[in-house]
C-alpha cells in the first residue's frame, strides 16, 4: 500500500473525509483506478474511458453497467468516461454505509434510460429487459411486457400520469426492505 | 372530439372531498396561490415558441391520425412539444433529473433540520424558500434559471453553515450529487465559517491548531481502517455473497450474529465467574482422576471435566476475600471495607444479566428488523418492487448473474400470469383434492414429530433407568456406562438429520406452487420438531434427573445436566459435520459422477439456519449448568464458519429460487428469539426460583432454590444497616412479588396496544393523503389534456363539423342534473365569461365553438376552470398560469360550498341575466341553438331547486 499511498496527495485525504472515512478503502480505489488509466500517473482530473471501466471484474457481467457509466460520468462530452472522484462516487454509492436516500436517487437515475426526469413506459420496458436478458426463453413477450408495465405503473404512479417520478419510485423503494445493492 | 374527451366526459371524476380535509386543503392553496406568482417568467418562453416550431403541426396531425389507436391513454399519450415542455419543468420530473432541483430539495431539508435543532416548530412562520417551490429549475439553459439556482446554493451554503458540524457531515453525505460538487458545497461553507472566525484570531494559534486536528485526524483515520480490517471475515462474507447471493449471505451473517452473542455471553460469564474462581484456590481435593480414555471423555464431558471449571459443581459458596479476611457472618462493615466477592451472588447475578442483556439486545435488533421489513402501508406494489430492487448488484460471476436473469424472468412471468389467472379458479373437485393432499402432508409431518418425541420420552426414560442399574449394580464396565451415556444425544441428533429430510420429500409431494410458501411451511415444521424435542429433553432434565439426584447417585445433578447439554452441543455438532460430508459433498458427487446431472444441490438456508437455532438453545439452556459452554459454541461456530464456506464453495450452486435476504434476517432472529431464547429463559428461570440446588456441590449448596441468594443477601445487608431497610422490603415487594410482573405485563400489553392504534390511525391518513394524490394526478392530466386540445386548436385553422358540438351539449344535459351546487358556482362568474365570448366571437368560427365546449366542462366541475379557460382564450400564452390556478380554486370550492347554498336567490337571478346575455350572443349561428336549449334546461332546473329550499 505504502507506493500508492504516496501517489495520493495528503491534503485529499482530508477532503474527502465527507465521504469516505476509510482511507484504506480509498487507497485500494486509488490504486485500481490508476491499474485503468494505464500505469501512467495522470492528474486528477484525467478520465478513463468507458471501454476501460468495463473491463473491471465487478462490472464485467453486470447489465446497467453502461448507464452506470453514464450516471456517474461528470464528463461534458457525455460519453461514459470517469475520473478519479467519479468513481468515487460509483463506489460509494455502492457501498454498505451509501444512505438509502442515495441508492434510491442513483438507482432512478441508472433506471431512467432516455434521461428525461421519469420512468416512463420505454424506460420501464428497457429495465425489464436488461432484468431479464436478451435469449429467447428468458425474455418475455410482447403481450406479457404490455401487462407487465401496465400494472406496475398501476401499482406505483400513484398520481396517475403514466409515469413513475422520483418521489414514487423512493416511495415503492421503501416498501421494499431488501433494497440490497 | 377525439379518443381524449372521453375521459373528460367521465362522470365519475368528482372533486369534492370531505368536509374534514379542509385544513389540508387550505394550506395546499395557500402554498400554490403563492407560488403562481412566481411561476410568470417561467412561463413567459412558452408562447414564444409556439409560433415558431412548425414540426409540431405534423405531430399533431399524427397524434390524430392514429388516435383511435390511443386505448390506454396511461401508456400511448403524445403530447405536442409545448405541452411537454410544461411537463417536463414540473417538480415531479425535474427533481429526478437536475441539480438545481436536488440543492433546493435539500435547503428546505436543512432549513427543517435547523428549525428542529432551534425547537421552533411552527408551520406558520416557514419563509417561502422553506417550500418545495417549482420556480426556477425547469428551465436550464437560460439565464433566469440559472441565477436561480445560485441563489438556492447560497442559501444552502448559508443553512449549511448554521447546522453543527456533525450534521453538516451528514447532511452532505446523504446528498445525490457527484463528489466535487460537495466538495464545491463545502468549500464554500468553510470559507464563509473562516471569513467569519478569523477576524479575531491570532493566525499563528490557528496555524498551530490546524496543525494538530490535521494530525489527529490522520490518526484516526489510521484507527478506522485498523477497525476495519479487524471486522470479522469482511472478506469471505463479500465473496459469498458475490458467488451465491444474499439469501445464502444471510445465513452467514445470522451466523456471525450468533458467534457475537456467544462471545458476549462468553465474556461475562468468563470474566466475573471463572477468573475469580479459578485465581482462587478450591477447597475440594483433586484427587478424583479417573483417567480411563482420555478419548471418550471428550465427547461425553465427564470424568476428568466433571470436576473442572467447566461445571457448576466446581464452583463453591465462599465469599472471596482480597486484603484483610473476615468471615461472612462477622460484623459487615470491616467486610465490605475489603474487597469481597460473594460467589453465589455473583452467580446468581451473573446469570441473570447475562440473559436480561442478551434479551434486550434481540429484541431490539428484531424491532428494528422487523421496522425495516413491514411498513405502515402495506398495500399492493409486488410486480414494482420486484422490478425495481430484484437486482441483486453483489452478484458479478457470470453463471450467477446468467442465473439470476433466468429466476428474475420466470418469477415475473409468473407473478404476470398470476395476475391474468387470478379469476379462474381451480374446479371443485380439484381443490378438494389439494386440500385433501395437504391434510394428508401436515397428519404425516405431525405424526412422524409425535412419533419421534414419544420415541425420545421413552428412550431416555429406558436410559434413565438403565443407568439407575448400573449405578446400583456398580460393578459394570465404566467404559460402557460412559458410552451409554451418548445414547440419547445420538438418537436425538440423528433426528435432527434425518426428519427434515423426510419433511422435504412430504413438500416435494405437495407441490406447493410458491417457493417462499414452501420455505414457510418447512420453517414451521422443522420448528415444530426441534422446539417438542427440546421439550421432552428439558422435562427429562428437570422433571426426572433434577428432582430425584439420588437414585442415579450424583452428588451433583447440575453438574450431570451441564455434561448432557455439552453432550447434545458436540453431538449435534459432530452430526452437522457428517451431514456436510456426506449430504452435501457425497450426495455432489454421486449425482454429477453416477446420475451424470449437470446441477449442483442448492445450500438448504431454512434448515441449516434452524440448526444453529437449536444449537443456540442448547447454549443458552446450559449457561446456568456450565458457565464455560459458551466457548464450546464459539468453537464450534467458528468451525462451522469455514466448513460450511469450503463445502457451500466446493458443493453448492446457487440457489435456484432466491430468497429474500432482509426478510428472512427479520424471520430468523424473530425465531432465534420467541422459541428459542424465551424457552431457555423459562427453564433457566424455572430452575432458578423452584428447584432445589444439590446440597453438596455449587455455589447455591445449603439453599432452598438459587433466588434464595439474592434474598439472603439482602436480608443480611438490611440487618447490618437499618438504613437499607427499604431494599429489602423493595425487593420482597418488586420480585417476590408475582403482582408486580403482572403490572409490568400489563403496561407492556397496553403500550402496545397504543401502538397499533397509531399505525392503524396513520394507515387511515395516509390512504385519505393518497386519495388526494390521486384526485391532483386527476386534476393535473385534466389541465394537460385541455392544454393540448388548446394548442391544437391554435395550430388547425379548420372548423370542427357541427356533430361533435352537439354531442357535447347533450354531455352537459346529463351533467347539470347531478351537480348542481357546482352549476350555480359557474354562473357567479358568467360574466367574465359572456365578455370573453364576445371577444373570441369575433375572432373565428371555431372559437366559439371551443367555447362552448369549455362552458360545459367547467359544468361538470367547478367555477375554477370557467375561470382559467376564459383566461387561455384572451391570452393564449397564460397556459400554464391556468394549470397551478384551477389547483387553488378546486380546493376551495369545497371550502364554500355551505357558501352557495344559502345564496340560492341570487343565483337564479344571475342565471337569467346570463341566459339572455348569451341567447343574444349565441343568434348568428344556428347550430349553437342547443346551447341554449341546454341552458333553459338547467334554468328550469336550478328552479326546482330553490323551490324546495325555500
Amino acid at each position: 500500500m505504502g507506493g500508492t499511498s504516496s501517489k495520493l496527495p495528503k491534503d485529499l485525504l482530508s477532503e474527502y473525509q465527507v465521504r469516505l472515512t476509510h482511507v484504506m478503502c480509498l487507497f485500494r480505489a486509488h490504486k485500481i483506478f490508476s491499474e485503468l488509466q494505464g500505469g501512467e500517473n495522470g492528474p486528477y482530473s484525467s478520465r478513463v474511458s468507458m471501454q476501460k471501466i468495463l473491463t473491471l471484474p465487478e462490472l464485467k457481467a453486470n447489465p446497467f453497467r453502461k448507464r452506470l457509466c453514464h450516471v456517474f460520468s461528470t464528463s461534458d462530452m457525455k460519453d461514459g468516461s470517469l475520473n478519479f472522484e467519479d468513481f468515487l462516487d460509483l463506489l460509494s454509492a455502492f457501498s454498505d454505509t451509501a444512505t438509502l436516500e442515495i441508492k434510491s436517487h442513483y438507482a432512478f437515475r441508472i433506471f431512467d434510460f432516455d434521461d428525461d426526469g421519469t420512468l416512463d413506459a420505454r424506460d420501464l420496458e428497457k429495465l425489464v429487459n436488461c432484468l431479464t436478458g436478451e435469449t429467447d426463453d428468458t425474455r418475455l413477450t410482447a403481450e406479457e411486457m404490455r401487462q407487465l408495465i401496465s400494472n406496475i405503473l398501476e401499482e406505483s404512479d400513484i398520481d396517475k400520469d403514466g409515469t413513475v417520478n422520483l418521489s414514487e419510485f423512493q416511495h415503492v423503494i421503501s416498501r421494499s426492505p431488501d433494497f440490497v445493492r | 372530439m377525439d379518443g381524449r374527451v372521453s375521459f373528460d366526459a367521465d362522470p365519475v371524476i368528482d372533486f369534492e372531498s370531505p368536509a374534514d380535509e379542509d385544513g389540508v386543503h387550505d394550506s395546499f392553496s395557500q402554498l400554490i396561490q403563492e407560488q403562481c406568482h412566481d411561476l410568470h417568467d417561467v412561463i413567459e418562453m412558452t408562447p414564444l415558441d409556439l409560433e415558431e416550431d412548425s414540426r409540431d403541426d405534423v405531430e399533431c396531425l399524427e397524434a390524430d391520425s392514429d388516435a383511435p389507436q390511443q386505448t390506454d391513454h396511461l401508456i400511448g399519450e403524445r403530447w405536442s412539444s409545448d405541452t411537454l415542455k410544461v411537463l417536463s419543468s414540473m417538480p415531479s420530473r425535474t427533481i429526478g433529473r437536475s441539480r438545481g432541483a436536488i440543492i433546493s430539495q435539500y435547503c428546505n431539508r436543512t432549513m427543517q433540520l435547523r428549525r428542529r435543532r432551534q425547537s421552533r416548530p411552527s408551520i406558520q412562520h416557514f419563509p417561502r424558500s422553506a417550500r418545495p417551490s417549482i420556480r426556477g429549475y425547469g428551465v436550464e439553459t437560460d439565464a433566469a434559471g440559472f441565477e436561480e439556482e445560485e441563489n438556492k446554493r447560497d442559501r444552502l451554503v448559508n443553512n449549511l453553515q448554521n447546522l453543527s458540524d456533525s450534521d453538516r457531515v451528514r447532511m452532505l453525505r446523504a446528498m445525490p450529487l457527484s463528489l466535487s460538487e460537495k466538495k464545491e458545497l463545502r468549500m464554500l461553507v468553510l470559507n464563509k465559517a473562516e471569513h467569519s472566525v478569523s477576524q479575531n484570531q491570532i493566525p499563528c494559534c490557528s496555524q498551530l491548531k490546524y496543525y494538530i486536528i490535521i494530525a489527529l485526524r490522520h490518526g484516526w483515520y489510521g484507527w478506522l481502517s485498523f477497525l476495519s480490517s479487524l471486522q470479522l471475515w469482511q472478506t469471505a462474507l463479500k465473496c459469498v455473497g458475490g458467488r451465491f447471493g444474499t439469501g445464502v449471505l444471510s445465513y452467514f451473517i445470522f451466523l456471525r450474529t450468533l458467534l457475537f452473542f456467544n462471545v458476549f455471553l462468553f465474556l461475562v460469564t468468563g470474566l466475573l465467574l471463572v477468573v475469580p474462581q479459578a485465581i482462587t484456590h478450591p477447597d475440594q481435593d483433586q484427587n478424583i482422576t479417573v483417567r480411563s480414555s482420555w478419548g471418550l471423555e471428550v465427547l461425553t464431558g465427564a470424568g476428568y471435566f466433571s470436576h473442572s471449571l467447566l461445571y457448576y459443581g466446581y464452583y463453591n459458596n465462599q465469599t472471596l476475600q482480597t486484603g484483610h479476611s473476615c468471615s461472612a457472618s462477622g460484623n459487615g462493615t470491616s467486610c465490605s471495607s475489603g474487597l469481597s466477592y460473594n460467589m453465589p451472588l455473583v452467580y446468581f447475578f451473573t446469570i441473570g444479566a447475562a440473559f436480561f442483556i442478551t434479551c434486550i439486545i434481540l429484541v431490539y435488533s428484531m424491532s428494528k428488523s422487523f421496522g425495516q421489513s413491514f411498513r405502515i402501508d402495506k398495500s399492493k406494489g409486488l410486480l414494482a418492487i420486484k422490478v425495481f430492487s430484484s437486482w441483486d448488484f453483489k452478484v458479478i460471476k457470470k453463471s450467477s448473474v446468467r442465473l439470476q436473469r433466468a429466476n428474475i424472468g420466470t418469477q415475473l412471468k409468473e407473478l404476470v400470469a398470476e395476475v391474468n389467472r387470478q379469476e379462474q379458479k381451480f374446479p371443485v373437485l380439484q381443490r378438494l383434492f389439494r386440500l385433501f393432499i395437504h391434510m394428508l402432508a401436515w397428519i404425516m409431518c405431525l405424526g412422524s414429530t409425535l412419533a419421534c418425541v414419544l420415541a425420545v420420552y421413552y428412550f431416555s426414560e429406558h436410559m434413565h433407568g438403565d443407568l439407575r442399574n448400573r449405578t446400583q449394580a456398580a460393578s459394570s464396565d465404566p467404559l460402557l456406562k460412559e458410552a451409554s451415556l451418548l445414547a440419547v444425544p445420538v438418537v436425538v441428533s440423528s433426528i435432527n438429520l434425518l426428519l427434515p429430510g423426510f419433511f422435504n420429500v412430504v413438500a416435494w409431494m405437495e407441490k406447493y406452487d410458491s417457493p417462499s410458501m414452501l420455505n414457510y411451511i418447512s420453517i414451521s415444521r422443522n420448528l415444530l420438531l426441534k422446539v417438542s424435542v427440546l421439550g421432552v429433553l428439558c422435562y427429562h432434565w428437570l422433571g426426572r434427573v433434577a428432582t430425584d439426584p439420588q437414585s442415579l447417585g450424583l452428588e451433583c445433578w447440575e453438574s450431570f445436566v451441564g455434561q448432557e447439554l455439552y453432550r447434545f452441543l458436540l453431538m449435534d455438532f459432530i452430526f452437522m459435520l457428517l451431514d456436510t460430508f456426506f449430504g452435501e459433498f457425497l450426495w455432489r458427487v454421486f449425482s454429477q459422477k453416477a446420475l451424470k446431472r449437470k446441477r449442483k444441490p442448492v445450500f438448504d438456508i431454512a434448515r441449516n439456519v434452524l440448526e444453529l437455532i437449536y444449537g443456540q438453545t442448547l447454549a443458552w439452556l446450559g449457561v446456568l449448568f456450565s458457565p464455560l459452554l459458551p466457548a464450546v459454541q464459539i468453537i464450534k461456530l467458528l468451525f462451522l464458519f469455514y466448513m460450511k464456506k469450503v463445502s457451500l464453495k466446493m458443493n453448492c450452486q446457487a440457489s435456484g429460487k432466491p430468497w429474500r435476504a432482509c426478510q428472512m434476517t427479520t424471520i430468523f432472529i424473530t425465531l432465534l428469539c420467541f422459541p428459542a431464547f424465551l424457552g431457555a429463559t423459562v427453564c433457566v428461570t424455572y430452575t432458578m426460583w423452584s428447584i432445589t440446588p444439590s446440597a453438596g456441590c455449587g455455589p447455591f449448596r445449603g439453599l432452598k432454590n438459587m433466588f434464595q441468594a439474592g434474598k439472603r443477601w439482602v436480608h443480611r445487608l438490611a440487618a447490618v444497616n437499618p438504613d437499607l431497610h427499604w431494599l429489602a422490603s423493595a425487593h420482597s415487594y418488586l420480585v417476590e412479588n408475582p403482582l408486580f410482573l403482572f403490572l409490568c405485563a400489563g403496561i407492556f400489553l397496553i403500550m402496545i396496544y397504543f401502538h397499533s392504534q397509531v399505525v392503524d390511525g396513520q394507515r387511515k391518513i395516509i390512504e385519505l393523503l393518497q386519495e388526494q394524490i390521486e384526485n391532483e394526478g386527476e386534476d393535473k392530466k385534466f389541465l394537460i389534456t385541455r392544454l393540448q386540445h388548446i394548442h391544437e386548436r391554435k395550430r388547425r385553422v379548420t372548423p370542427r363539423p357541427v356533430k361533435g358540438a352537439s354531442e357535447v351539449h347533450t354531455h352537459t344535459l346529463s351533467h347539470t342534473h347531478t351537480h348542481t351546487h357546482a352549476h350555480t358556482l359557474s354562473h357567479a362568474h358568467t360574466h367574465t365569461h359572456t365578455h370573453t365570448h364576445t371577444h373570441t366571437h369575433s375572432h373565428t368560427h371555431t372559437h366559439t365553438h371551443t367555447h362552448t365546449h369549455t362552458h360545459t366542462l367547467s359544468h361538470t366541475h367547478t367555477h375554477t376552470h370557467t375561470h382559467t379557460l376564459s383566461h387561455t382564450h384572451t391570452h393564449t400564452h397564460t397556459h400554464t398560469h391556468s394549470l397551478t390556478h384551477t389547483h387553488t380554486h378546486t380546493h376551495t370550492h369545497t371550502h364554500t360550498h355551505t357558501h352557495t347554498h344559502t345564496h340560492t336567490h341570487t343565483h337564479t337571478l344571475s342565471h337569467t341575466h346570463t341566459h339572455t346575455l348569451t341567447h343574444t350572443h349565441t343568434h348568428t349561428h344556428t347550430h349553437t341553438h342547443t346551447h341554449t336549449h341546454t341552458l333553459t334546461h338547467t334554468h328550469t332546473h336550478t328552479h326546482t331547486h330553490t323551490h324546495t329550499h325555500t
